[in-house]
């Protein structure tokens, strides 16, 4: 599936300092769909470089980490349970890291 | 291929509850409504704008500075104080303020920031520098004091370059943009600090005061708390600033006197101010001078902040507002 994810407010300094990533995440056999969820978990896994901690707490983000799923705050769209679709935009900004 | 109706009908997308056309992108942690961008911005700055009546905030005719870092919270009040000025002829002499530290690489992208301001909002910009206002940039600070405690000297400093650059413009006021995080972090440091004085006057919404500055640390896990709170409750943020405005203190408690600084004129509840003592103890190779929170006289250079000098980290320096 392929998806546009994009770090801001300092996450990128997370991720090689890369702003937009532009990513094919291969679905586990069987399953047809992604979700939130799933995503995050291959986030941490594959493009956090470092300190993970400053991205996530247990297996959802950190709290004050906005995400936008194609520009919708995802608590409209059910947070760790949004599912995702091809060509689908999330955002991740952190509100952390001075105004 | 699918349209974009198609798609955001799949994804179930909730209208706004104020328009009831545009699809939500937003649950406001202030009310919990479902909005759209453009309801949203305008409750928001319809919100300020009354807010600024209600309090008398400004005349018209006066010259404004807007402290500005490049930062978020200081582009929304550049863009929202110009848009209201603009909408509602407040007639105000809008300028923006910038100060530069002179940290090596630090600035760069904000103060890019700050000059898109500028051409954006077209408002007149002003940069003072550490340099010109101090004698010392923040690299040569670093330089002399290291890493650890050089953010009491970049905290003090901002926020008196800010009120001497506004000198420096003739303006009659100085506005700083803060967000509600922040100052409800403020709010609870203060309370754990047991420091009623800025309890009081942190939310106040005009100051007359002098910089705060933060034992460094503790604000990350004041402000992880927060963050914990708002997952549970998003209101509990702005619940903890109304407490802040809300505080009152018993007449019979004894308040630091503010004063004026004797060196510089500027506020003060000591003798000298907070920059004046810094900047003496750089200037005499005594940098660690004013650090730690020796409350004592000019001078106290018995070394009473050793003890709480080891308590507080170096905060890493990512704090860009004011």
């Amino acid at each position: 599936m392929q998806l546009t994810l994009e770090f801001g407010g300092g996450l990128e300094l997370l991720c090689d300092s890369k702003k937009i990533h532009d990513v094919n995440i291969e679905l586990q056999n069987g399953e047809d769909k992604l979700t939130m969820k799933d995503l995050l978990s291959w986030v941490r896994t594959n493009l956090i470089k470092e300190r993970p901690e400053m991205f996530m707490k247990g297996d959802t983000v950190r709290p004050g980490v906005l995400v936008l799923v194609n520009d919708c705050d995802w608590e409209l769209s059910g947070q760790l349970d949004t599912s995702l679709e091809e060509k689908d935009v999330v955002v991740f900004i952190s509100t952390l890291h001075g105004g | 291929m699918e349209g974009e109706g198609e798609r955001e009908r799949k994804r179930g997308g909730r209208v706004c509850c104020v328009c009831n056309e545009a699809r939500a992108s937003v649950k406001r942690p202030k009310t919990l409504q479902h909005m759209c961008r453009e309801c949203f911005f305008h409750a928001f700055e319809s919100e300020i704008h009354h807010l600024i009546l209600n309090n008398s905030l400004f005349s018209p005719g006066e010259r404004v500075a807007i402290g500005a870092s490049g930062g978020k919270d200081s582009t929304v009040l550049a863009y929202v104080l110009s848009k209201l000025n603009r909408l509602h002829n407040y007639g105000l002499h809008l300028f923006l303020l910038s100060v530069d530290e002179g940290i090596t690489g630090y600035r760069d992208d904000s103060l890019q920031t700050v000059h898109r301001n500028h051409l954006q909002y077209q408002l007149p910009l002003q940069v003072v520098s550490y340099k010109d206002l101090y004698g010392w940039t923040m690299d040569q600070i670093v330089d002399v004091i290291g890493f650890k405690n050089n953010c009491t000297f970049c905290g003090v400093f901002r926020r008196q370059a800010l009120d001497r650059g506004a000198a420096l413009l003739k303006v009659d006021k100085l506005v700083t943009g803060h967000n509600a995080d922040d100052i409800a972090e403020t709010v609870l440091l203060n309370l754990l600090r047991g420091d009623v004085a800025r309890l009081s006057r942190c939310t106040s919404i005009t100051t007359g005061e002098d910089g705060i500055y933060s034992p460094n640390a503790y604000r990350g896990f004041a402000r992880e708390f927060i963050k914990d709170l708002e997952r549970i409750r998003p209101r509990a943020i702005l619940d903890i600033i109304k407490s802040g405005e809300n505080f009152r203190i018993s007449t019979t408690t004894k308040m630091p006197e503010q004063g004026t600084c004797q060196r510089c004129g500027y506020i003060s509840s000591q003798k000298w101010c907070k920059a004046c003592v810094l900047l003496d103890g750089l200037n005499r190779g005594l940098p660690k001078l004013g650090i730690g929170r020796s409350r004592g006289s000019v001078g106290s250079e018995n070394g009473n902040g050793s003890k709480v000098e080891k308590s507080i980290q170096g905060k890493q320096c990512g704090t860009l507002d004011f």
